[in-house]
């Protein structure tokens, strides 16, 4: 169990100014933005790019002290004396010193770009949090979660360490390899070429096989998250597999999508192993070309010792980053199509939200009017809703059958404003909701949706969901109500047995009876049922009814069904096709004008035979 | 419930902060992963799946070696060949010599790497969906009471998470073997150029080695720290996006945005900190280079300087230390992973060895087509929990081509019944006899494929709707397919799509209605063509227009079939020729709708409240009519 700090020691502005300056410099190229926004920590990215300069001309010197070391013993051989002793004192000294400069220096370096990720990260998922949760039902209609999880965990992933992956690399590189070649071909310009020969070679292979590796990568996920399914769907569907006598067509399957998973991830050890021997490879012939041709050197008493040794070890300290120059590479990449990814979706418009002069919903009489509402769904060509009128008063329950895409759900939907109308309007109390704030209207307005999330937590806490300060007392009234109570008790930690994905499944019926115990708790003046007790039996939907009945007179209730039985008591039911009111009155009127509603109460009460009996 | 006082206390205090129910996310994560480094049992078992690539293994350590051989000799010849030849006016002849053995070192070195890797880097994949397929089959026949009792969730991180956790230790393994002879190898070679410089030099090594003991156990603690905060965070996340619709409908935002917060800030200081624990470390290791260098400096250059050691030893000197620490590093880090690896093997085996319980009997038959098609229950006892059984006594026939509804209330083992025509579990006593032959002595496969069954929430694949409605039948054309969703009424909604028969089922067909899903799994038991049907109504609520289709669809699968149908609506239950109801696990009444209304008891009672199914009944008048039933 992790504790968490309360927020008190942060000020709580602070997570808001993350979000707003994360939104700054739509318009930019994604890697002139995340660059940008990482120099937002102008303190440890300075000290960071700082370390990182002083860190390499440290290391570039170890070669040159060491050489200089050698040359003091091989000089003395020949003049002989008490100073050679001296000397060489002076330059270990210097090269201890050296040594831990530089180590002092890389942990700045490497500390502070990774803390700039760090930080970067948290600003970035704060931002990302909070749109996701301001985006409209429209856009997350459109887009797929799966892909919304990518974009926050991957994605931005990619973004966040572009400082230190990137650009604290290029850095680190551009002075490594610059100073180190100003170093080697000012001391001998063809033992120096030869010394920097490995490096176009490498940087070019590890740039390809780190490009090509990332290609691969994402065919090889494509082609794991098949495999998954693969096998998700088989231990889930499990009962049908048996049933069928499936199971070897399902390993049929698994073998099928495991062949070509191992095929490609054989493919990218292939290109990995290829290119780390071949950059070794090239290293190493550069390496002998520079022993023989300055070895001839030292011959001739063109150069000492000293200063081959030291080329010899400026390669070997060359060799590592040159290495990486293909995870840079990749690095740009990948910041650059994730951030393209990524600040689309943090650049996407919001359809709904609060107007600038929104003020607070006051509820006086609850009274809910839908004045000619029409709704066409974005990018749909037949609307959805075609001139709704009707007025429902506190204390009243309305009905609403209809076939499947009449309309039904669309209508409720329109109430706590998931979506705005696109003709007419829809008020409550004589105010339009879209002239009142979200939170209020919403807080007002509950719907009972017919798939019912529940949050990885408690019972207790799931059914306080809207109101997460309510007392116990009224959390387990709601859960009576609801006819939940005596099933949560019965369970083994009560109500802090925790459910949703990590904890204990609960059935469609028990699902929708808390998500109805959830509406409960927050006492809305509109409650609407979107087909939300059709996996409950009809005993328990009846006893559900005259336990909130009680506390109805305040409210507007709606209920939306299949099953007639669980409307038929509202005093008005309204009967849609194709988004129009097509007939309205109650239960006996609508019987008693034997039009729609007649012929679909005969088919729900009268066996299929008989009624087919009387054709 | 436990929830203190206080916390209303502390509300009061301090308003704006953090409600007392809320959360988002979930707290912990669930699995332990450092355990024994080394346990025998499960090294033993894993070695199981190594076994059949050991020689790939053998060639891949012996390529370590080669290929740590000449890590070592490089820089021995550069020292030597400073040594022989490499003085102003030296032995050219000597230098060719060294750039020759330079060459061959080099070569060996490339061959080496290279056959490694390959190896090394092959096998592990081979090994990881090798046991990831035998996890895989292995739950192919688990028995289904314990499938009932785990998540898929669960089961899934086993064949992912703790398989790839096999891999990276299979993959390490063997660069260790590396490791650990360079270490060695380095300290030989220092030790025999000059033993006292060698010794001074190597002094670094321990106190390095201390360090990384000390330092190890905090920092595990510190990168699991962050490991698990972010998997937290990334948790909380991924609620926030699939519960986005819950989260605006209860107005959430504001309080899930700041717990989001305290989890991200919590995420954020955790992965500081791990870096502080990561990075630490360098300065430590680059000052004992420092060291080592120094002391080379100083005492060698001593030596030199008496003509006591040759410059050359001290070029190699320098290019060891360069490399002494990295196998120190990544030996200590091999720790964790072998811990990590073998925690995942236990859990592996786990599931390896989880019982099958239901297997075919040796000699069992196999039924076929040509059998009479007939259901017998004998004395049937069952239960999932021996002590309380669900079934007690049952008896019944079902004969040939007959259909037979099976109705009772909630728990009174109308599903188990039928879960036991298929085998799924094994009756206590009795027998369930299918077509002459006591399931126990079917082969399973061809049991499974006499006795279709369609499953009361209709389960689709994702694939195209032509794949779902074939499934196993490999047999079956696409004319058979469209015969078969003509036959129950699907046709028409499959041809309006664009694809028609070849639309991709989304996510096991979420883009279809339940009724329409309803039908497909219908047709899928149709083209399955067995002898045998058994099907549990869906109780769900499916419109009324849709319901009428099901009903017809559901004629022509029973046509010229053995039916056992566990029936929710007044309208299967009609067209059934005989009835059983079922109540607290016996059977208490048999015969058709005439005699059981004739009979007068639980059947007629229920019958006569005129209810459109039985499920709508309210439990306590299904409580009236048995004490109605049981005093007449």
């Amino acid at each position: 169990m992790i504790t968490l700090k309360a927020g008190r020691e942060r000020s709580r502005g602070d997570a808001r100014d993350h979000v707003a300056a994360a939104h700054a410099g739509i318009g930019m190229g994604p890697l002139k933005r995340i660059s940008l926004y990482s120099l937002r920590h102008p303190f440890q990215a300075s000290l960071a790019i700082g370390a990182t300069i002083v860190a390499s001309i440290l290391q570039l010197s170890i070669p040159r002290l060491l050489g200089q070391a050698i040359d003091q013993t091989q000089t003395v051989l020949s003049v002989a004396g008490e100073g050679a002793q001296e000397a060489l004192i002076w330059t270990a000294a210097i090269l201890l010193l050296v040594s831990v400069a530089r180590g002092g220096f890389t942990l700045v370096q490497n500390y502070f770009s990774e803390s700039v990720g760090h930080h970067v990260g948290y600003e970035l998922r704060l931002a990302f949090y909070d749109k996701v949760q301001r985006l409209s039902y429209s856009y997350h209609d459109r887009v797929h979660s799966g892909d919304l999880i990518t974009i926050g965990l991957l994605d931005l992933d990619g973004l966040r360490m572009f400082f230190a992956t990137g650009l604290v690399r290029t850095v680190l590189l551009a002075v490594l390899i610059g100073v180190g070649a100003w170093m080697l071909l000012s001391t001998d310009l063809l033992l120096g070429f030869l010394a920097l020969s490995f490096v176009p070679f490498v940087a070019w292979r590890s740039s390809v096989a780190q490009l090509t590796l990332r290609a691969t990568w994402l065919i090889l996920q494509e082609k794991l998250s098949v495999l998954t399914r693969v096998m998700e769907e088989n231990l889930g569907g499990i009962r049908v597999v048996r049933a069928f006598s499936g199971q070897k067509f399902e390993l049929r399957k698994f073998d099928v999508a495991s062949t070509d998973a191992l095929e490609l991830a054989h493919q990218r050890v292939m290109v990995r192993v290829k290119n780390t021997s071949m950059m070794t490879f090239s290293f190493f012939v550069a390496m002998g070309l520079v022993l023989w041709v300055g070895g001839n050197k030292v011959i001739a008493g063109e150069i000492s010792v000293g200063t081959l040794a030291s080329f010899l070890t400026f390669m070997t300290i060359l060799q590592m980053p040159v290495r990486q120059l293909g995870l840079m590479v990749n690095s740009y990449a990948r910041a650059s199509t994730c951030g393209e990814r990524f600040y689309a979706f943090l650049d996407a418009p919001v359809e709904i939200e609060d107007k600038p002069e929104a003020v607070p919903l006051e509820i006086s009489k609850g009274v809910l009017r839908f004045e000619d509402v029409h709704f066409t769904y974005p990018g749909a060509s037949v609307p959805t809703l075609n001139g709704i009128s009707f007025e429902a008063h506190a204390g009243q329950t309305i009905g609403i059958v209809g076939a499947p895409g009449s309309g039904k759900s669309t209508l409720a939907h329109l109430i706590p404003r998931f979506y705005d109308v696109t003709a007419g309007r829809v008020t409550l109390d004589g105010q339009d909701v879209r002239d009142v704030t979200l939170a209020s209207l919403r807080r007002s307005v509950a719907v009972v949706q017919q798939d019912t999330f529940l949050f990885t937590t408690t019972i207790e806490n799931n059914i306080a969901y809207g109101d997460p300060w309510a007392k116990d007392r009224k959390i387990e009234r709601a859960a009576e109500s609801a006819q939940l109570h005596n099933y949560i008790m019965g369970l083994p930690a009560a109500y802090d047995t925790v459910v949703g994905e990590r904890g204990v499944s609960l059935s469609g019926g028990q699902r929708q009876r808390l998500s109805i115990a959830r509406s409960l708790v927050l006492k809305p003046a509109v409650m609407v049922f979107d087909d939300s007790t059709a996996a409950i039996d009809a005993g328990t939907e009846h006893r559900i009814r005259s336990a909130i009945r009680r506390f109805a007179s305040d409210r507007v209730t709606m209920i939306i069904a299949h099953r007639l039985s669980s409307l038929m008591h509202a005093d008005t039911i309204l009967f849609l096709e194709d988004g129009r009111i097509v007939e309205r009155g109650s239960h006996e009127e609508l019987l008693a004008l034997g039009g729609k509603y007649r012929a679909l109460y005969d088919l729900q009460t009268r066996p299929t035979d008989d009624l087919e009996a009387a054709q | 419930m436990s929830v203190v006082q206080e916390d209303e206390r502390d509300v009061a205090a301090f308003p704006g902060q953090r409600p007392p129910r809320a959360s988002v996310g979930s707290h912990r994560v669930e699995e332990e992963v450092f355990g024994k480094a080394y346990d025998p049992k499960t090294v033993r078992r894993i070695w199981a799946y190594v076994k059949p690539y050991r020689l790939k293994i053998y060639l891949s350590v012996a390529a370590v070696l080669v290929f740590t051989a000449t890590q070592l000799a490089i820089p021995l010849i550069i020292g030597n060949a400073i040594d022989t030849g490499l003085v102003a006016g030296g032995d050219p002849a000597a230098l060719t010599w060294a750039v020759g053995a330079f060459a061959i070192a080099v070569l060996f070195n490339f061959a080496a790497s290279w056959v490694q890797e390959t190896q090394v880097g092959q096998v592990a994949e081979h090994v990881l969906f090798d046991m990831r397929r035998a996890m895989f089959a292995q739950l192919q026949a688990v028995s289904l009471s314990y499938m009932d009792k785990t998540e898929v969730g669960r089961l899934m991180s086993r064949l992912q998470g703790d398989v790839n956790s096999m891999q990276e230790f299979l993959e390490t393994s063997v660069i260790s073997v590396g490791d650990l002879v360079l270490l060695f190898g380095i300290v030989a070679v220092l030790l025999s150029l000059d033993p006292w410089l060698g010794l001074l030099t190597l002094i670094t090594m321990p106190v390095l080695f201390i360090i990384r003991i000390f330092w190890l156990p905090p920092a595990k603690r510190a990168f699991w720290a962050a490991h698990e905060t972010n998997s937290l965070t990334a948790g909380a996340m991924a609620e926030g996006i699939n519960g986005v619709r819950t989260v605006q409908n209860l107005d959430r935002q504001k309080v899930n945005f700041d717990l989001y917060d305290d989890k991200a800030y919590h995420n954020l200081r955790t992965q500081l900190t791990g870096s502080k624990y990561a990075q630490v470390m360098v300065p430590i290791v680059d000052s004992l280079t420092g060291i080592s260098m120094a002391t080379v400096v100083v005492v060698g250059g001593a030596m030199v300087l008496n003509g006591n050691l040759q410059v050359g030893v001290i070029v190699a000197f320098l290019f060891y230390i360069q490399r002494f620490f990295d196998p120190i590093r990544s030996l200590t880090m091999q720790y964790s992973i072998m811990q990590r690896a073998m925690t995942s093997g236990r859990r592996i085996i786990e599931v390896m060895d989880l019982p099958t319980v239901i297997e075919d009997k040796p000699g069992a038959i196999s039924l076929t087509g040509a059998m009479d098609g007939s259901v017998e229950f004998r004395d049937v006892v069952f239960g999932y929990d021996p002590k309380r059984p669900v079934l007690k006594n049952v008896s019944f026939k079902v004969n040939p081509g007959e259909t037979v509804a099976v109705i009772g209330p909630t728990g009174s083992g109308k599903t188990s019944a039928m879960a036991l025509v298929h085998r799924f579990y094994e009756v206590q006593s009795g027998a369930v006899v299918v077509g002459g032959h006591d399931v126990r002595d079917i082969t399973q496969e061809s049991l499974g494929e006499q006795v279709a069954m369609v499953l009361q929430e209709p389960f689709l694949f994702t694939g195209t709707i032509f794949e779902n409605i074939r499934y196993n039948k490999a047999s079956a054309t696409r004319d058979d397919v469209i015969a078969a969703a003509k036959a129950v009424g699907a046709h028409d909604f499959i041809a309006r799509f664009a694809n028609g028969y070849d639309t991709m089922l989304e996510q096991r067909g979420s883009n279809l209605s339940l009724g329409q899903r309803q039908l497909l799994s219908f047709a899928r038991a149709l083209v399955a063509d067995a002898k045998i049907l058994v099907l549990d109504e869906a109780t769900a609520n499916i419109d009324s227009y849709t319901e009428r289709q099901i009903q017809k669809a559901l004629e022509i699968l029973l046509a010229g079939r053995t039916g056992m149908v566990i029936a929710h609506r007044l309208a299967t239950i009609r067209g059934a020729d005989r009835i059983i109801v079922l109540q607290n696990g016996e059977k208490i009444e048999e015969g058709n709708h005439d005699q059981l209304m004739e009979l007068g008891g639980l059947y007629s009672k229920l019958y006569n409240m005129n209810y459109s199914s039985f499920d709508d009944i309210p439990d306590e008048m299904v409580a009236q009519a048995n004490a109605k039933a049981a005093s007449t």
